[in-house]
């Protein structure tokens, strides 16, 4: 009846579980109350959960990447703990089957569940509003994405509960995670964590795609996107032609284990490598994907906040296209030591190299921004400075590793380990945070707290190089990654400082918490009334702040980069037209929702084979998805006297504004 | 939108360019054909022909079927995604091939 699982699965005899677990239990049991109690289910059904509108699937993007980061550090917090403790031989507070877990899963949520659902977010949020579209090309396909990340979150969290999560590093390279060498249920949760999110980012590849392409303002040619945008739709790019790899290198990794195959077995024709090769096919573009965006955010920071165009427009768009279609002929760095021929590796080292070269014309692009502008140092702009230098030493590291040579020295030593956090810390989320702070008013209404927020810049800046400096010694020093404990005098006083380095990195992430909430506690000081907090550049800063729900009430005109600049300076920004038209919206769809959940459960079913329940939840989705399909009631039209009345608060707004 | 302005939809191109696509597509198939029934040429250069026919095949068959071209707005977008693709499934696929036999052989050799 239930396949594999057993009361066996419940970690009734790991403490730290247990008590994690009954916090968790705890703070879910408070949220149901306190919804039940203000009657807020119905709007959240309402409103958020069934939304097809890209502004609120953005800030449900980010609070799932912002969960899942607290998750991913409490990960992190204990490794180094157990690190700092467990030196001259002693064994720590953490088993190595729990710590292999610990690691696995650290390194899946910050990439899969932290850092993707984060950059999509900001994406959501801001980039049909810069483009002057009124949603996403595929609204309800947008929806289900963001319900099938949830569907990988889950089941991540599920593993913590029930059964286990994989021991074997966020890769899970074969033999390893064979069935052989694996048998518990921890491979088969990453696979379907993997797979169904995965899906999902496919779906927004193509979605945001398909949104650039055929939903631009009138006017406005490819190359007058705002950067931010160019810089998504690179990733979007890299999103389709990626992430098929990784579902075609999962799926034959699953008929592996569940159907005996031998795609990547010992023995019978398999062969692992190809595993390696094909994640790592996925996996490099992949931490481009991650990037780039990052890159558009630091863009439009550095213009904004410098007052003036950002320098080397056309240049910045195609080193992006540069650093794409490079960063599909580096894969192999990853695996040097695999023992290819001298010719593949120096072909892969020379080309990891010149990728160097388009991401050196990007930071003197931002170094030429600032250059004679009046920089303001926000937030946003701290973080964007903190980036410079960090992801410049992180850049460095890497093309030290780029070299063959030099790489059988330092491969899964902890050099690496500190070179992917600077680049990955350093880069994507530095740049996610300054994001988050530049575009948090034109999402939520109000600023963000700037004192708060520069205490959360600084103990995080400093936290990471106290953290993350002492690894690039260890590594030199000898040490491997994934290490247990340590029997090694000289490495005790760098492990110590590491693990003070992530708590004051925690120091950060509790600076952040209190941010949000002394931001909200003072939301009627820090209103942003225009909706054009920082003089942007920009579409998105034309509207209100939130945004109507549909974004614009007429389709704005754009003959300019800088689209709201210009408007501005000729006077055509804020103009009332004569007369509305109505505007033909989607309506919301539970679809998304339902589809999700059948398939967490269908995802846990398949851990734990328990087979009629795969395939009730499998069909329950493709009778869902149908049903969706042949569903002819799925939009309205915004009457012109509605529009009229909410254009007309926004322009009264902004005119008593300017006048005082 | 969904229904957003579908401006491009219906793309109407006649009969045309199918009639001459496919007398072309005949013609690049009965040649090799009658080169090897005929066996007119060396192995090697009958070879060499069939290749280059294939390749002017597929070119026939990307212009006059799938509406690849360089001077409509759609078509321009539809051959740069043809050829990015392709230049993708090229790397990969390739580059792939390369390290699997490379590494293959050092370890049998």
């Amino acid at each position: 009846m239930f396949g594999k699982l057993t009361l066996d699965a419940l970690p009734l005899h790991v403490p730290i579980v247990m008590g994690t677990l009954a916090v968790v239990a705890v703070l879910g049991l408070a949220l149901v109350i306190a919804i039940t109690k203000y009657g807020k289910w119905g709007y959240l059904w309402r409103e958020w959960i069934t939304s097809v509108d890209h502004k609120r699937l953005g800030v449900m993007y980010i609070i799932l990447a912002q969960v899942m980061m607290l998750r991913g550090f409490a990960d992190a917090i204990m490794m180094r703990t157990q690190l700092a403790v467990a030196t001259n031989g002693a064994e720590g507070y953490l088993p190595p089957e729990h710590y292999d877990q610990i690691f696995t899963a650290h390194g899946v949520i910050m990439i899969i569940f932290m850092a993707m659902p984060f950059m999509i977010g900001l994406m959501n949020i801001v980039l049909p509003l810069q483009i002057g579209a009124r949603d996403v090309a595929f609204p309800f396909l947008n929806n289900l994405s963001f319900w099938l990340a949830v569907a990988g979150a889950l089941l991540v969290n599920i593993s913590l509960a029930v059964g286990e999560f994989a021991k074997t590093g966020w890769v899970a390279y074969p033999p390893l995670s064979g069935i052989n060498y694996s048998p518990g249920s921890g491979v088969d949760y990453y696979i379907w964590a993997l797979q169904i999110s995965g899906i999902g980012t496919t779906l927004t590849g193509v979605n945001f795609i398909a949104t650039v392409l055929k939903m631009r303002a009138p006017g406005m040619k490819l190359m007058q996107m705002p950067i931010f945008t160019w810089a998504c739709t690179w990733a979007n790019i890299l999103i389709v032609a990626s992430f098929p790899i990784l579902t075609g290198a999962l799926a034959m990794l699953t008929l592996d284990r569940y159907l005996g195959f031998h795609f990547f077995t010992n023995d019978l024709g398999g062969n692992a490598m190809m595993y390696i090769n094909l994640f790592w096919a996925w996996g490099h573009p992949e931490v481009y994907i991650l990037v780039l965006p990052a890159f558009g955010i630091f863009s439009e920071v550095i213009s904004t906040f410098s007052g003036k165009r950002l320098f080397g427009y056309t240049s910045m768009v195609v080193a992006s296209g540069a650093i794409s279609i490079l960063g599909f002929i580096v894969w192999l760095h990853h695996f040097f030591t695999m023992g290819s021929s001298a010719d593949v590796n120096a072909f892969f080292g020379v080309t990891t190299m010149i990728i160097a070269v388009p991401t050196g014309v990007k930071l003197f692009n931002w170094l030429f921004t600032m250059y004679k502008g009046r920089v303001q140092f926000k937030p946003p702009v701290l973080w964007t400075l903190g980036f410079m230098v960090t992801f410049t030493i992180g850049g460095m590291t890497g093309v030290l590793l780029s070299v063959p040579g030099a790489d059988y020295v330092l491969h899964n030593s902890l050099f690496l380990i500190a070179h992917f956090h600077n680049t990955i810390l350093g880069g994507a989320v530095f740049g996610y945070m300054a994001g988050f702070a530049y575009w948090f008013p034109k999402a939520m209404g109000y600023k963000l707290d700037e004192k708060w927020g520069k205490r959360a810049f600084w103990f995080w800046q400093i936290g990471f190089y106290v953290a993350f400096m002492p690894l690039y010694v260890l590594g030199f020093l000898g040490m491997t990654r994934r290490m247990n404990h340590t029997d090694n005098p000289d490495w005790n006083m760098w492990l110590y400082i590491a693990c003070a380095g992530a708590f004051i990195i925690g120091l950060g992430v509790v600076s952040q918490l209190i941010q949000l909430y002394v931001s909200y506690r003072d939301r009627e000081k820090n209103r942003d009334v225009t909706g054009d907090p920082w003089n942007g550049h920009t579409l998105e800063w034309s509207t209100m702040s939130p945004p109507q729900f549909y974004n614009f009430a007429k389709d704005p005109v754009v003959s300019d980069i800088d689209a709201f600049t210009d408007m501005k300076e000729k006077g055509t920004a804020y103009q009332r037209p004569e007369k509305y038209e109505p505007i033909h919206m989607p309506c919301n769809t539970g679809a998304g929702f339902i589809m999700g959940m059948l398939l967490t459960v269908f995802g846990f079913a398949f851990v734990w084979h328990i087979w009629w329940l795969v395939v009730i939840t499998l069909l329950g989705t493709i009778a869902t998805f149908i049903k969706r399909c042949y569903d002819t009631d799925v939009d309205y039209y915004v009457q012109p006297d509605e529009i009229e009345n909410i254009e007309n608060a926004h322009l009264a707004a902004v005119q008593s504004t300017l006048k005082a | 939108m969904s229904q957003h302005e579908q401006a491009n939809h219906g793309h109407d191109h006649g009969v045309k360019p199918y009639v001459i696509g496919f007398i072309l597509a005949v013609i690049l198939t009965v040649i090799p054909f009658w080169l090897v029934m005929d066996g007119v040429l060396s192995k090697g250069a009958t070879l060499w022909t069939i290749v280059i026919m294939a390749v002017v095949q597929i070119a026939v068959h990307l212009k006059y079927f799938l509406h690849l071209s360089f001077t409509t707005e759609d078509g321009r977008l539809n051959s740069f995604t043809f050829l990015f693709s392709a230049l993708i499934i090229v790397l990969v696929v390739g580059l792939s091939v390369w390290i699997i036999y490379a590494s293959n052989a050092m370890m049998m050799g």
